[in-house]
């Protein structure tokens, strides 16, 4: 990527939104006010499995305020039952009162719709349903028997995704081993929780719908609706410009969406659903339960010879969905024999989506304590037995890294922490009545990019001139309006109170789904792209207007800085984007370019890698479980910004806390109702449990893997920690737990 | 949330007659259990009488006082925030100031009251779902927790109706410190209830929670003297640092001569359906010498008898240990 002469991309700038956020004017999708508004509230199954056998809406209907109440007994007859838009895995199977069959405990069965929300909510308690029960699977080592391996999927381009992958010889790798490793590691269920619940407000005039939403894929929930009612994609209109969290659950569009808009519909009048807080737990997915044999053979001197990892997860009754933990082992470690393979199960539970390093964030804390046992096994450093293994190329594809600076993150993060004041035999490190412990793991995402269309407008404003910066994306709160406005900025040689970035809006061009960590390096391109073509075509008209200082002056040769036009070369020549803008008859210019990748990822592996290393200190008497600091080093190519930067890392780091020792669903065996639904039973970390977090991104140029020189940051900040607290637990106590959350429970 | 009847109350007396007429009604405090459960649709009064308002007329319910012949009255709608940071509390005894601080959030704490927090109601969370079987709630329909998620429940006195656990931790101070709770009926009569019999066993009716009447306003706690209480101590052992229930807690008072102990106020939370005064532990201490021997056999004692259950075994040690830890920093106060 040029350089640019304003220099903004790099620097630590605060959010161009912050004072929107803060002064409470960023309109997030329940605070549009509308005309006529009505409320929705979602009456949910409370059995598990089976169907409804009769539901009577007498007298919720009756009751004050309601407008009416949709069940399936009422509510319109959509193509295809309801699945024309379902497109695994983001376009997926939804429950819109179609039927009365019943999949899972906490389902959608009507929408009760009221002048206000009060009303709605009370006359939801009125609707009475008797049930005819069917068979109920909810428990998952009760249904681990019938897991089956997942059909065989076309990898997609740049990346095995395979559900069943093998190289080598697995089992001549193991047989050929000094030391082998057979455990099973299991991780829980568990849900996002968003600051901001899901919420939407849909709207119709003529045949034209309005939906606002809160959406990580404006694109996608404008298809999603379309195809679901069987409209053209363009009377579609989704507005999302703030989402207030996302991590994967918002990537969707789930049935509440499409139940607005049913309801508003049937009720001609705008109606908003929010979810409430216990309404996210079920609905709207969350991530799997997962459980992962992992067997890995090793020669005395640490020479992995083979790794099978075998991964099974749930899934619902109605659509496979897969944690893919194993697709990071297939790359991790140089091993010439490898066997990574998935099965699914079916539960009664809502169907699970994509939480935050959906894979990477189990993977990596299965392999990552594996790989701890093995080194104990073999009396050896864990960070040397990893790099004994360290993989110069990619084990998976063959190919070269674009860049891999995964040693250095090893070396830099081991200095920092003080990696080499570990005592290898577990339980000897004290303080006072502290049992002290350090662990360590790797980290890693891979770097994805989607084609993505920007459209870069030059315009007077006032006496000087701005960009409007727009494209379909969506900024969950990471900071992509910031980003954008700073490639903006740098591409145009403005300053970024110059530019002007808007998103979220289905009106403008495309953008892919803000999952993958993928947004700034997708978007991101573009926006560089489609703002070097604006600035082209603004310097053109310079250089061809001959009542320009810059006539005849070749465009390359004209550099701009806070839109100033100078000369490359000795000339005194200069003018102003304003002054060119304002001898121009329409005032405005305007570039829309795309931007995809191409040959590059057929020819590099490519990933972002970093090192976590972890302290645990845990109360000998209470054995309370204290996480006092966590080091991460990363490389991640080009740092766009600083400080956000920062903040997705220790934002990453703090949910693997999170995974680590708090977070797990709870689901009912006997009913597979949802049990711990709110925020003071499912437990994340409060401010008390964070200590010290320290993130250092260490130098890296990859000059192959995008334009902008960026690897995704949203995901990785959550993988690898995990693993290296509960290594640095097991160091720490001698007890080696191999499931999550780790709880003092575990350790008495 | 349904539509109810509100009323604010203007006297002690109107409060009390409001409530007595209608079986369902309640008084508001600090409402954040009451709000909270009425949103679940667990509590279902149709009639709200908002106490607030008499802190005004009446200032005993808002003051906190030394007693005459020692000790201290604290009125029941003293906000926990100020009871915690109270001076008199603070010095005289730091285990009820360490107890309300180590409950809830800094803004739940400044809206609860001293009645509302002896009268919060279980965390269970079959309890809080109304779609669920539940003894306390609906009487008759079955306790899930005993075949269900247990982890947070009682292991002491409980029945085979229920295992929820109290998860009060001011009123486990409270009940250590011999507190006894002054109430007013309708008629106008007072009576004045130890915390220790406040609170009832589930037994064959997990429903009744307490031996307060309907039309029973909480007016005062009344903390007797306890000099060696200066010596005291709270410790919370939860699932995080702040703003989670106890799954075990241990408040200990100990009268501490020469190394021997004289006296001793021990009583344990997250363990108990209701705030678990060990009679039995505190019995086991006096007479013997501070030593870890002497923890050790109290906290064998205290947790004697106790019953887990399938999430919920880790408790008996974790229990044992929180008093152990407990006992012996307060001996090294
Ligand atoms: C998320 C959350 C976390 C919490 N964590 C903890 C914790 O860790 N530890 C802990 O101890 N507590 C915790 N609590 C509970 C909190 O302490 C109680 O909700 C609070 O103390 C109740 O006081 P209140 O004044 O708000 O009661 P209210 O909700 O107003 O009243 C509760 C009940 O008491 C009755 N009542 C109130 N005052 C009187 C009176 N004077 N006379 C007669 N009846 C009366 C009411 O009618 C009602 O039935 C938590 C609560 C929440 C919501």
């Amino acid at each position: 990527m040029a350089t640019n002469e304003s220099g903004s991309v790099g620097k630590p700038m605060n959010r161009v939104d912050g004072r929107l956020k803060v002064t409470g004017a960023a309109r997030y999708a329940a605070d549009w006010p509308i005309d006529g508004l009505t409320y929705g509230v979602i009456v949910q199954s409370t059995i598990g499995s089976g169907r409804v056998a009769s539901i009577d809406v007498s007298r919720a209907s009756k009751a004050r305020g309601v407008i009416g109440v949709l069940t399936h007994k009422n509510a319109q007859k959509l193509p295809d039952k309801g699945r024309a838009a379902v497109n695994p895995p983001a376009g997926r199977v939804l429950t819109l009162l179609q039927d009365g069959e019943v999949h899972y405990n906490g389902q959608p069965i009507a929408v009760v719709v009221a002048d206000t929300f009060e009303h709605a909510t009370d006359a939801a308690t009125m609707v009475a349903v008797t049930y005819e029960k069917g068979t109920l699977a909810a428990d998952f080592d009760a249904a681990f028997p019938s897991a089956y391996p997942l059909p065989e999927k076309p990898a997609e381009p740049g990346r095995n995704t395979r559900g069943h992958y093998v190289r080598g010889d697995v089992d001549a790798g193991l047989a050929s081993a000094d030391v082998r490793i057979d455990q099973t590691y299991t991780t829980p269920k568990e849900n996002h929780n968003p600051m901001e619940p899901h919420a939407a407000i849909a709207s119709w005039e003529g045949g034209q719908l309005t939906v606002y939403d809160t959406t990580q894929y404006v694109y996608g929930a404008r298809d999603t609706v379309a195809k679901t009612f069987g409209m053209k994609p363009e009377d579609v209109h989704i507005i999302s410009p703030f989402v207030g969290g996302g991590f994967g659950c918002k990537g969707s569009t789930w049935s509440h969406v499409l139940l607005a808009a049913m309801a508003s519909q049937s009720f001609k009048r705008p109606v908003k659903i929010v979810l409430t807080r216990r309404q996210m737990f079920g609905p709207v997915g969350g991530r799997p339960q997962t459980h992962q044999r992992i067997t890995l053979g090793a020669k005395s001197d640490g020479t992995l010879t083979a790794i099978r990892h075998v991964t099974t997860s749930h899934t619902s009754f109605i659509e496979d969905f897969l944690e893919p933990s194993g697709i990071v082992t297939r790359m991790l470690y140089a091993v010439p024999n490898l066997e990574s393979t998935h099965r699914l199960l079916k539960l009664n539970v809502g169907t699970p989506t994509y939480q935050r390093a959906p894979g990477e964030a189990t993977g990596t804390f299965s392999v990552e304590v594996a790989m701890d046992e093995l080194a104990e096994k073999l009396h050896m450093d864990p960070l040397a037995l990893r790099l004994k293994n360290y993989a110069e190329t990619d084990p998976d594809t063959g190919r070269p890294f674009s860049s891999k600076a995964l040693k250095e993150c090893y070396r830099v993060g081991a200095e920092l922490f003080g990696w080499s004041k570990r005592k290898a035999q577990a339980g000897t490190m004290r303080d006072g009545k502290a049992m002290v412990g350090y662990g360590l793991a790797t980290a890693t995402y891979p770097t994805y990019r989607s084609p993505a269309t920007v459209r870069a407008r030059m315009e007077m404003n006032g006496s000087d001139v701005r960009a409007v910066v727009q494209t379909a994306s969506q900024d969950l709160g990471t900071g992509t309006y910031t980003i954008m406005t700073q490639i903006a900025a740098d591409a145009l040689g403005l300053k970024p109170s110059q530019v002007r970035f808007e998103l979220g809006d289905s009106h403008f061009p495309k953008s892919p789904v803000s999952g993958g960590s993928m947004s700034a390096a997708s978007t991101g391109s573009a926006v560089h792209v489609a703002c070097t073509a604006l600035r082209q075509q603004v310097l053109a008209l310079a250089a061809n207007d001959p009542s320009s200082p810059m006539h005849g002056i070749v465009a390359t040769d004209i550099g701009v800085s806070e839109g100033r036009l100078i000369t490359r070369s000795d000339s005194p020549a200069t003018e102003t984007y304003a002054e060119v803008l304002a001898r121009q008859p329409g005032k405005a210019v305007e570039a829309t370019e795309s931007s995809a990748p191409g040959e590059e990822t057929k020819q590099f592996a490519m990933h972002a890698f970093g090192a976590v290393f972890a302290e645990a200190r845990i109360d000998s008497d209470t054995r309370t479980i204290r996480i006092p600091r966590l080091v991460g080093a990363y490389g991640v190519g080009r740092v766009l910004n600083a400080k956000l930067a920062h903040s997705q890392m220790i934002s990453g780091m703090v949910w693997g806390v999170s995974q680590a020792l708090r977070e797990e669903t709870e689901v009912d065996p006997r009913n597979g109702r949802y049990v711990n639904a709110d925020l003071a039973e499912y437990r994340v970390p409060v401010n008390a449990d964070i200590h010290d977090l320290d993130v250092i991104f260490v130098d890296e140029d990859d000059p192959h893997i995008n334009p902008i020189g960026a690897k995704g940051i949203g995901e990785i900040g959550i993988t690898g920690v995990a693993g290296a607290i509960a290594n640095a637990i097991y160091n720490a106590t001698g007890v080696r737990v191999r499931h999550l959350p780790i709880r003092l429970d575990d350790l008495l | 949330m349904r539509d109810f009847h509100y009323k604010r109350a203007k006297s002690m007396e109107d409060a009390t007659r409001s409530i007595s007429g209608d079986p369902t009604a309640k008084m508001l405090a600090g409402g954040t259990t009451l709000i909270d459960l009425m949103k679940l649709y667990v509590e279902r009064p149709d009639f709200i009488v908002d106490i607030n308002p008499l802190g005004k007329i009446s200032s005993d319910l808002v003051a906190i006082a030394p007693l005459a012949h020692g000790g201290l009255r604290i009125g029941s709608l003293v906000r926990n925030s100020d009871l915690a940071w109270n001076d008199l509390v603070k010095r005289d005894y730091p285990v009820l100031s360490e107890a309300l601080l180590a409950g809830a959030s800094g803004q739940i704490r400044n809206m609860a009251t001293v009645g509302g927090n002896l009268l919060q109601r279980t965390r269970c969370e079959y309890f809080r779902d109304t779609s669920m079987g539940c003894n306390k709630r609906e009487p008759g329909s079955g306790c899930s927790a005993l075949d269900g998620f247990n982890r947070m429940h009682a292991i002491l006195g409980t029945s085979e109706k229920c295992i929820a656990a109290n998860p009060s931790d001011m009123s486990v101070a409270l009940v250590a410190l011999d507190a006894q709770v002054r109430v007013r009926s309708s008629a106008g009569a007072e009576r004045t209830i130890p915390l220790v019999d406040f609170h009832l066993l589930p037994g064959e009716h997990p429903e009744r929670e307490s031996v307060l009447h309907h039309d029973e306003l909480i007016t005062a706690v009344d903390l007797p003297a306890i000099p060696f209480a200066r010596r005291s101590h709270y410790i919370k052992v939860r699932d995080r640092s702040s703003y989670a229930f106890a799954l075990a807690s241990a408040a200990v008072a100990l009268d501490l001569r020469d190394g021997m102990i004289h006296d001793a106020r021990v009583a344990m939370g997250g363990v108990g359906t209701k705030p678990w005064r060990s009679h039995v532990a505190e019995k086991a201490l006096i007479g013997l010498r501070a030593s870890d021997d002497a923890w050790r056999a109290a906290a064998e004692a205290a947790l004697h008898g106790a019953k887990p259950h399938r999430y919920n075994k880790f408790k008996i040690e974790l229990a044992k240990r929180t008093l152990v830890k407990t006992l012996s920093e307060v001996a090294a106060m």
